[in-house]
């Protein structure tokens, strides 16, 4: 075969065509394939001890370390829970949590507007997983950023909280997409805010192709509070029955990496369990 | 200040993507990279247009210092199993076009990949 017609170009070696001395080299791999290898790491460990691992994330000031502060108090005699923490700096949340008898791990970003897997398992080597059934992962106030990085958490879930208005999944569908629950907080201030309309949020999601759950809830009248904890203590069981299956479990998100590997999310049929 | 801490987001994916092209271009013994072809859809969180800015900050006096960053962007591309249509669609509103289903599938349009990159030995 000679070298100068090209007839030794097959479409096998198609992509290797040399053009002065340059030379094409394939890849199609993920530019998060990185974090997606330490986030596989981090569910392994969490599956190895039984332990699921929820991500929480919103605006600042939604009400994520309130919601948590709340279920800590309703749930800590029957369930062993820890908490990680992220924010660009301070303690308060942690400190907050650890107030309640809650093992509490800060990880201050400095600059990081988002968590990402490497943090995230270097604060799980903190924790003594054996001892714990559950494990929330506080990211980051922010609606832009954190739903690009798989921490290795089984569940997505994203806060709304009345006073920022019906229409942000709207305005940030990629942050809303990634959510296996929405939930929709400080309806305590439904009455003076009442152009929030939590049937229009849902509408607004739904057009996101998104069958996450919806609910409702104040941490501080407790409305809805009963129907989140419910909603919780069935994704714990929900998760051991896989886990005994031999499964685990990636939240809503399926970036192009998990396409790559197959790995499939649960089916869920969103269930919408807002007041009327 | 806001603006300065999204650029700060795709620096780090920058430098990510510069771990992963610094490997391949250690197992193909590459004396530089010329080119780092990238297909980014806009629901992936990832924007191409910082991606562009944070990329010679990232790159340089690496191998890839010189090399073109090249970004495709990708149609949000949506399947419908209710009327088995492909369609177009956006950030927003992922329905069906044909029969307005919103149970869809997206086929297209989170895509964050480094699909291939052209060196020199």
């Amino acid at each position: 075969m000679c070298d100068s017609c090209g007839c030794n170009i097959t479409p096998g070696n198609e992509h290797l065509v040399r053009a002065e001395g340059k030379q094409a080299i394939s890849v199609l791999q993920s530019l998060m394939s990185e974090n997606d290898r330490q986030a596989l790491h981090n569910r392994q460990h969490f599956d190895q001890h039984g332990v699921l691992a929820i991500n929480l994330m919103s605006s600042p000031g939604s009400g994520k370390t309130a919601l948590l502060e709340a279920t800590i108090e309703a749930l800590q005699d029957d369930l062993r829970i820890a908490v990680i923490e992220g924010d660009l700096e301070t303690e308060n949340d942690a400190q907050r949590i650890r107030a309640k008898g809650i093992p509490a791990i800060q990880i201050t970003t400095g600059t990081a507007c988002h968590l990402d897997a490497h943090m995230v398992h270097d604060a799980l080597h903190q924790l003594k997983l054996a001892d714990l059934d559950i494990v929330f992962i506080e990211n980051v106030g922010n609606l832009v950023c954190p739903a690009s990085f798989d921490l290795g958490q089984h569940r997505n879930i994203t806060l709304l909280s009345v006073p920022e208005g019906d229409d942000k999944p709207a305005k940030y569908p990629v942050m809303f997409r990634a959510a296996d629950l929405m939930l929709l907080s400080k309806t305590d201030l439904l009455p003076v805010l009442d152009d929030f309309d939590c049937q229009r949020a849902e509408d607004y999601l739904r057009k996101l192709a998104s069958t996450a759950d919806v609910l409702t809830v104040s941490s501080k009248t407790g409305q809805g509070l009963e129907t989140w904890l419910d909603w919780l203590t069935n994704e714990i069981k929900a998760h051991h029955n896989r886990l005994q299956n031999g499964q685990s479990l990636r939240p809503a998100i399926q970036p192009d990496g998990a396409r790559l590997h197959k790995m499939h999310p649960s089916a869920s049929q969103g269930r919408s369990l807002l007041l009327r | 200040m806001l603006w300065q801490m999204y650029r700060m987001h795709e620096l780090s994916v920058c430098q990510s993507m510069l771990r992963q092209v610094q490997e391949l271009a250690f197992e193909n013994h590459a004396r530089t990279i010329t080119a780092i072809n990238l297909q980014i859809g806009p629901l992936s969180g990832v924007e191409p247009q910082l991606m562009n800015q944070a990329f010679p900050i990232a790159s340089r006096d690496s191998i890839a210092a010189n090399a073109t960053l090249v970004i495709e962007t990708m149609p949000i591309r949506v399947h419908c199993d209710a009327c088995n249509t492909d369609s177009d669609a956006t950030m927003n509103d992922l329905s069906c076009r044909a029969c307005g289903n919103t149970l869809t599938q997206l086929i297209g349009g989170d895509e964050i990949l480094l699909t291939d990159i052209e060196l020199e030995r």
